[in-house]
This record gives C-alpha cells, structure tokens and sequence, in this order.
C-alpha cells in the first residue's frame, strides 16, 4: 500500500500494434516512482514516443494498463492527465501566437484557472519573459523548445515527460533544462525523459530504462547499472613500441592499440580477482617496459551498445 | 464538465476571427452587394416576383444560407485542421477534457462567427431591398441550427483532412454545389418536374426553403420537414463526432 503511494507511473503489461502491423510496444511494465529522474534510452524507433504518448492519452493502447497517480489514463483520463505535462520532440506550436498567449491556453485547457504570477514564474525561470509579446513565429529554434516547456509546466504537472529534449539544442539551453529539471525534482515532480544522447541519462538521471524494438531489456539505479555492468579498461603505455603481444600474456583479456604503443586490459570490476598485479608481473617478466599506467570505466553508451547489441 | 477548458478554445477561435476582421467582415459584405447588383437589378429587373415576392428581396434568405454555410464549414474545418497540421493537436489530445468539449469549444466559436456573418449579410441587404421577417424566432432557430450544423459538418472535414487540397475540395466541390442548386436563387417549382424530383434528394433544400418560410411564408417543402431535416442533420454529425473520437480515426492511432 505505501509502495503504491509512492508510485507515480505504472505500467503493466503495455503493448502497441499500430494499424499497418507495426509493434511499436511489446508487453512493457514499469513504475516510475515520484520524484525521479527516469531516463529512457533506446534508439530510433525503439517505441520511446509510443510509451510516452500512451501514458499521455494521445494514442491508444493496444493492451495492457497505465495508471498516473492511481488513475486509470483510459478510464479515469481526466484525473489522470491533470496530472502530467508533456513536452514533445516536435516544435509543435501555435505560430501566429505570443509566447505569453501560448501558455495561457495551455493552463486554461487544462482547466486550471487564471494565474499569471505562476506564468510570469515559468517564463522568468524560462529566461523567456522578455520575449512574452513575440508571436512564436519570430523565435529560434532554441526558444522554442522553451515555449514547448513552458506550455508543459503551465497548469504545474506532478509528473512531465520530456520527449527528446536536447535534440537540436545549444548547450547552454541544455544546461539551462537540467538546471530547471533538477528544480523540478525539488519540488516532487516526477521527469521521464527519452534520449539517444547516453551522457545525459548518464549527468542527470536517477534510474535508467533501455528500450529495443519495444522490450524494456533493463531497468534499474543509475548507479547499480554502473556497478552491474561497468567493465573498467587498464591502459598500458609501453616505453617501446611491440609488434605483437608476447605468448606468455595472452591468456588475459588483452588488446595491442593500432599504434603499437599501448595494450589495454578489459576486467570486471567487481571481480574478486582482477588480475592486474600478475599482469603487471607477467609484463616485466616478458621483458616489455611500461611508461605510463591509467584506468577508465566503461561509460553508459558502451553498456547501452553491449545490450542491444546482444538482443540483435 | 470544464467550462474553463471549452472557454478556453472557444477564446483561442474567437481571436483567430478577429485577427482576420477584416476578410471577416468584409468579403460577406463585398460578396453580398455583387449579388444584390447582379442579380438583383440586373437579372432581378427582368423578373417580376417569385410566389409574390419581389426577386431581390426572395434571394435574401439563399444569400445568407450560402454566406453561413460556406463560413462554418471553412471556420470549423480550418479551427480543428491547424492543430493537426502544425502538430500542436497533441495538446488538446492530452488535455484533461473530452471530445464534446473540444467540439463545444471549436465548433461553438465556428458558429458564432457564421451567426454574425449571417446577421452582417442580413443588415447588407437592407441596403438594397426592403425586407420582411414574418416569423423572426424561426428564423433565428433556422440560422443558428444551420450555423451549429455546417459548423459540425465543418469540423468533420478538418478531422478527415490529411492535407490543404482535401480541406478546399469538400466544402467548394460539395457544398457550394449543393448550396446552389439547393433554391438559393430560384423556387423548386421554376424547375422542370423531374429536376423538382432529383433536387428533393439535396437536403440543403430543406434549409433554404425553411429559412425563406421564416421571412415570406412561403416554402418549397412543408416547414414542419425542414425543421424536422435540420434537425436530423444536426444528430447525424453529432454521431459522426462521437464516433471520429471514440475510435480515434484520423485523429489518434
């Protein structure tokens, strides 16, 4: 009972077949817990869009049930989508309107009533504030995704889904949107975002979900995927260059780089034995000579390529 | 039911009309004295009077059914069709409201700009020919049923549009055809018998005749088919309506 309180999405048993034959979703369950981070990761086509567009009421399921803070999105679809805020991957936006306009409607059909202390707010936090009076027309791409965001925040979502975010944006706006994501998670709203881009689940997000021809393959901690599945890499700097790997090293996971001047050695980390010493050992034995000795963890992208890389 | 969301939409209608006052407001006047000139006086000089009514003051009623239905329809179908062709339809699609609101929203602002169209033709023509209203509360009903209708059949189009070419072909191709061989301009009975047969088939017919009883008296059909016609009309895109959003064809996959 206190686990469902804590459950802002759920997501059981959800698939997809679109008209022309197409599973964009197959047997998907999840929760999303209030007050994180998720970052879905998946690669074009992977069904992201679909998942989100469910959840959100524009398209239908196929089967299976999705409930946003308790409530059915199909059957109980008012209380539901009160609840949420959507920023789509598109540029979606009513051109011949002012920014100010634009999200006036956006708060009024979400029945929420007048309040333009809380837009000038979000349009402040926004940096938009001075372009109030612009017709969206007039604004650059970047300005854009902030009306799109501003739109999303305008009737004060608990839970927001960011569609593609960063896609096509500056850095400094998208510093500026995990600036204001992290706010947002202060304040208890829940943020599900998709991406391709694996650095950003990677900087920002609590959990991480990777999605591959609609499966789920994995969802966990940041942290536990990390530590689960990170391999870490020994970079050996030889003093002088070697052909090829002497025989009496071969038995270890080990590579000889293009240039002939570095080996790199693959171990798990969480290994009782990583091998590192009787590697070094076997070296000096051998009679190579190293300059210089560096480590690295495996990054996000690298699992990420690994799992769906397997499923095909 | 939110009020708040259907005021909303209607508001958001509202200032697109305004935007556009001009070629609002205007072109029905502009259209209006071009009919009044050329077939009023010149065509109209040449005819006594139809049923007893002078041949300019008869078309008034054609007129304003050709400016309302044209103007609901293209209101209607281009109100619902811009969000779908800018994309920005996934937030009304997500918005907490449900299809009769978004349609009271749209489909409301649609009509109430054709009723004051209708009511802008209305005063033109008083300009020009002297013009009784034998029953003004029919005539009311009859204007704003034919608004609120043109209007749903309006949106119906925007729905089922996939782009600009499918949004101008239905209303010219179908309406304004209709419109015009519907009596706008001419009584039933100055057609041929079995061109007064076919012509029964056109159901824009029984609104024009029912809308020239509420100014003259006289009618091609009996008011009581006319009323109960639009009637009829009204449901039958309702139903379409709510059929387009329950299962989400055209608009949600």
């Amino acid at each position: 009972m206190t686990e469902n309180l804590k459950i802002a999405v759920s997501v059981s048993g959800l698939s997809k077949t679109y008209n022309n034959g197409l599973i964009a979703l197959n047997d998907i369950s999840l929760d999303i817990m209030k007050g994180e981070i998720l970052a879905l990761l998946g690669s074009n086509g992977a069904g992201k869009t679909t998942l989100i567009s469910i959840i959100c009421g524009i398209v239908n399921p196929t089967y299976g049930v999705v409930k946003v803070g308790g409530y059915n999105v199909i059957y109980q679809y008012r209380d539901a989508r009160r609840l949420v805020g959507l920023v789509p991957q598109e540029l979606s936006l009513e051109s011949f309107e002012t920014v100010f306009d634009t999200i006036k409607f956006s708060r009024g059909l979400f029945g929420k009533p007048r309040d333009n202390c809380y837009l000038e707010r979000t349009l402040r936090q926004l940096s938009l504030w001075d372009k109030r009076n612009t017709p969206v027309l007039e604004l650059s791409g970047g300005m854009k995704r902030r009306v799109l965001i501003a739109k999303a925040l305008s009737h004060e979502p608990r839970v927001l889904f960011l569609d593609e975010p960063t896609a096509g944006v500056d850095v400094e706006l998208r510093k500026d949107m995990w600036k204001i994501v992290r706010c947002l998670r202060e304040t208890g709203v829940t943020v599900i975002l998709t991406t391709h881009y694996i650095e950003e689940a990677e900087l920002i997000a609590d959990r991480i979900g990777v999605i591959d021809k609609g499966k789920l393959l994995l969802l966990d901690d940041k942290s536990v995927l990390m530590k689960k599945m990170g391999k870490k890499e020994l970079q050996i700097d030889l003093q002088v260059p070697i052909d090829v790997i002497p025989n009496s090293i071969l038995k270890y996971n080990i590579k000889l780089t293009d240039d002939h001047e570095s080996l790199i050695y693959t171990y798990e980390k969480n290994s009782d034995r990583l091998g590192i010493s009787k590697l070094l050992g076997d070296l000096a034995a051998a009679g190579v000579i190293l300059k210089d000795v560096s480590t690295r963890q495996t990054s996000l992208e690298e699992i990420f390529v690994d799992l769906v890389g397997e499923k095909k | 039911m939110s009020f708040l969301a259907i005021q909303t939409i209607y508001i958001y209608e509202m200032r697109r009309f305004l935007r556009t006052l001009f070629q609002s407001f205007f072109s029905p006047i502009i259209l209006t004295s071009l009919y009044f000139i050329v077939f009023g006086a010149a065509i109209g000089s040449k005819i006594n009077t139809v049923d007893g009514v002078s041949y300019g003051a008869f078309i008034v009623p054609g007129l304003i059914m050709l400016n309302v239905m044209n103007e609901s329809t293209s209101n209607a179908s281009f109100g619902i069709f811009m969000p779908k062709f800018e994309g920005t339809i996934y937030e009304i699609l997500s918005a907490p409201i449900s299809f009769y609101e978004i349609v009271l929203g749209y489909v409301g602002a649609a009509a109430t700009k054709s009723i004051i169209i209708g009511l802008v033709v209305l005063g033109t023509a008083y300009l020009f020919v002297e013009l009784p209203i034998a029953h003004p509360g029919i005539m009311l009903f009859f204007l704003l049923m034919t608004c609120i209708s043109f209007s749903l059949l309006g949106f119906i189009i925007g729905i089922l549009s996939k782009n600009w070419e499918q949004l101008q072909v239905m209303p010219l191709l179908v309406i304004t055809p209709l419109v015009f061989l519907g009596g706008s301009f001419y009584s039933i009975s100055m057609l041929p018998p079995v061109w007064q047969y076919i012509t029964m088939f056109n159901p824009v017919v029984y609104l024009i005749s029912g809308f020239r009883w509420s100014f003259f008296g006289i009618s091609d059909v009996p008011i009581f088919i006319s009323l109960v016609a639009i009637i009829f009309f009204t449901a039958g895109c309702v139903m379409i309506i709510w059929w387009i959003f329950k299962t989400g064809f055209r608009i949600k996959q």
